[in-house]
């Protein structure tokens, strides 16, 4: 398939009347490349503080989230536990290694069966953490790897988040320039999946109607003060 | 193609079931869209940057495929590029052979719509399974996709129910179905086992991105999710024109794709996917593999129709789009209907083939306004029926008639003449109440409604009495 490639690249370029080696066109995409600029960040996306909590609590309840926030690592298991109960789901979760969440005080919570790994089919409940989160859509951002498998944000009918609130953005720029701390400049987990409600369709009729293949339930759990 | 686009729309149009169906764009689609553009304010702005974007991005794409291939293949995937429909199905039958796929889940996607990924994929004894659950509807069906995002927009759920008892016979035949609710519900039981069996995972791609050499999806459902985290294998199959430099740019058109295509602030699901599983990694695919499609985007990136490779697929342009609202998807008889099909279908079938679609708009600019990249859809069908008429040599009687027409239209008292008389006769056929039932030359118009009679004087006359009277 190499001859396609030379094919097609030759073709675009005969098209665009360019140059491959052309200095001032190579030098533009360079330069964006490296810079990435940013474009208008909406207004919303720039509330700090509380109004940005706020927002954020707002744009996820619309989207179909249950949200709650608390102050402590302590009151949050609490939370997991009642979250459960009122969700008629039996006191069991799926977690990756995320030291954040395994440092929280389980035995708050001695009844939650708690098992890590990847989600398997029978898994009714998985939680997860957030590595950031954009509130100008209520987005939460979730990266792959063993603290956070992928598959506990799709297979199970309730996924919890965990996030701290301090971890909460205002806009998708800024959530990729705190990513980008991590990873680094141009390099990405094999996942980074941004999820902003519970799984739904709108096909039949337009209709929307809850947990279409992914959860039925996003529980997102806000810990500490921004 | 030509005489059956047009029996596929008086069709359309005498479908009772498929007229009760459609209503469901406008209720669905129009005012929600309204809706989320008018609580951003900057949309506009954000509109403006995303079809800067997209050109940068065009005029640049040898530049940023270069660029986005190495970024994948420095993650661990691999870019397959393909010239045309045949060669990128090799590919996908061919990867899906290499790791031993007997059962492929598939997320949405309309490139594989465009090269008959499928067909393609039973034949060579892979089955392949539609995940999206209007996919999944139509592949039960047998049909095509009749909207770009809204595949089974054509459908009443009483059709839907039909289908499920026929496909899921092995089901209780009593149980209750007549819901939205209780489809969903039996299509996510049938597609879990599918998705936990499935050896390999096909997804299209909203974008790809240079700077990190990642494919992303949006989705409401999580379908693409499983299909592409679920397999051993994850193909990605997108066309070149996908291309975006970086993050940021990313974020721009995140913002106005589906404000303008649900209504929706941001889909449930945005996935960027970046090459296989990391070596730490307890869940992904182990191989990642990206074909990139040209199928004549090359050849658009250096004609008229450039343009409409800005085209980022959010559908706006068919939901306000008064001919796919009358008529529906399928009677384009093409993969991409309404106003963005109309330009694209005939570079990729060839305008010989198309000639009708083009040809079948009002011209009321909807589509133009509502584009979130700007794309200048009627002036591109216009061009194409430019192009249509300069090729194929058109039959005598429409060279006669326009001939006449440009006589008399380069002659002004000639024509004032003609149009005062021809005026007064039709308002004379008229009669008191002012329809005509028949015109000579316009039976295409008359055969199924009536003709207004013309109101009072010319327009030439009108104007002149408008002119003098300001100079009083």
């Amino acid at each position: 398939m190499t001859e396609a490639r030379a094919e097609i690249l030759s073709r675009i370029r005969t098209a665009l009347g360019a140059e491959r080696l052309d200095r001032a066109r190579r030098s533009a995409v360079t330069r964006r490349l490296e810079r990435h600029p940013r474009g208008t960040i909406p207004a919303r996306a720039k509330l700090i503080g509380d109004e940005r909590l706020a927002l954020f609590k707002d744009m996820l309840g619309k989207q179909g989230a249950d949200v709650s926030q608390v102050a402590t690592p302590r009151e949050a298991v609490g939370m997991i536990a009642s979250y459960l109960g009122t969700c008629n789901l039996p006191p069991r979760l799926r977690m990756g290694a995320d030291p954040v969440l395994a440092a929280l005080p389980w035995r708050e919570a001695w009844d939650i069966e708690r098992s890590l790994g990847t989600a398997q089919p029978g898994d009714r409940a998985s939680l997860s953490r957030a590595m950031t989160a954009a509130a100008e859509t209520g987005t939460l951002f979730l990266l792959s790897g063993r603290d956070n498998p992928i598959s506990l944000s799709f297979l199970p009918e309730a996924h919890m988040v965990f996030i701290a609130a301090s971890d909460i953005a205002g806009s998708y720029e800024e959530a990729w320039d705190r990513i980008r701390a991590v990873f680094g400049e141009g390099a990405l987990p094999r996942s980074v999946n941004l999820i902003s409600g519970p799984s739904r369709t709108a096909d039949i009729e337009q209709t929307i109607v809850r947990g279409a293949h992914g959860p039925r339930r996003l529980y997102v759990l806000i810990v500490g003060e921004p | 193609m030509a005489q059956s686009f047009k029996k596929a729309a008086v069709h359309a149009l005498g479908d009772p079931a498929l007229q009760k169906a459609l209503l469901n764009v406008k209720r669905g689609f129009v005012v929600k869209r309204e809706t989320a553009r008018a609580n951003l304010p900057e949309f506009d702005t954000l509109r403006d940057e995303a079809r800067a974007i997209r050109d940068h991005t065009l005029t640049h794409l040898d530049l940023y495929l270069e660029a986005y291939e190495r970024k994948v293949a420095d993650s661990g995937g691999r870019v397959h590029y393909a010239l045309n429909a045949a060669e990128a199905r090799d590919i996908v039958v061919r990867l899906c052979r290499e790791s031993n796929a007997k059962l492929v889940t598939k997320g949405k996607s309309m490139v594989s719509e465009e090269i008959g990924l499928n067909a393609h994929l039973q034949a060579s004894g892979i089955e392949v399974v539609e995940t999206d659950l209007g996919e999944y509807v139509v592949q039960m069906r047998r049909e095509r996709p009749s909207h770009i995002i809204a595949p089974i927009i054509h459908l009443k759920k009483e059709s839907i129910e039909r289908d499920f008892r026929r496909a899921h016979a092995n089901l209780p035949p009593q149980r209750k179905l007549d819901r939205a609710e209780d489809l969903v519900a039996e299509a996510r039981h049938i597609l879990r086992g599918k998705f936990l069996a499935a050896e390999a995972g096909i997804t299209g791609a909203n974008f790809l991105i240079a700077e990190t050499g990642s494919s992303v999806i949006v989705t409401n459902e999580g379908n693409g999710d499983l299909t592409a985290t679920l397999p051993r294998t994850h193909i990605v199959i997108a066309s070149i024109e996908k291309l975006v430099p970086t993050l940021e740019d990313a974020s721009v058109l995140l913002r106005v794709l589906a404000r303008s295509a649900t209504g929706q602030d941001i889909t449930t699901y945005t996935t960027f996917s970046t090459g296989p599983r990391r070596s730490s990694d307890p869940d992904g695919p182990s191989a990642y593999h990206v074909v990139l499609l040209d199928n004549g985007r090359s050849e658009m990136l250096g004609n008229e129709f450039a343009d409409m490779l800005r085209c980022i697929r959010c559908g706006a342009c068919l939901n306000h789009c008064p001919v796919y609202g009358a008529i529906g998807g399928h009677a384009y008889g093409s993969v991409y209907p309404g106003p963005m099909g109309a330009v694209l279908t005939p570079q990729l079938r060839g305008i010989d083939r198309a000639r009708d679609l083009p040809a079948a708009s009002t011209f009321c600019g909807r589509c133009e306004a509502v584009c979130p990249v700007a794309i200048p859809l009627p002036d591109m069908m216009r061009t194409w029926r430019e192009w249509d008429f300069a090729r194929r040599n058109p039959a005598l009687k429409e060279r006669l008639a326009l001939r006449l027409w440009a006589f008399a239209a380069k002659r002004p008292r000639l024509y004032r003449a003609l149009s005062r008389a021809a005026a007064r006769v039709l308002a004379g056929q008229a009669g008191r109440r002012n329809r005509l039932r028949r015109v000579p030359f316009l039976k295409a118009w008359t055969v199924t409604r009536d003709l207004p009679g013309p109101q009072g004087k010319t327009f030439h006359d009108l104007y002149a009495r408008q002119q003098r009277s300001k100079g009083q």
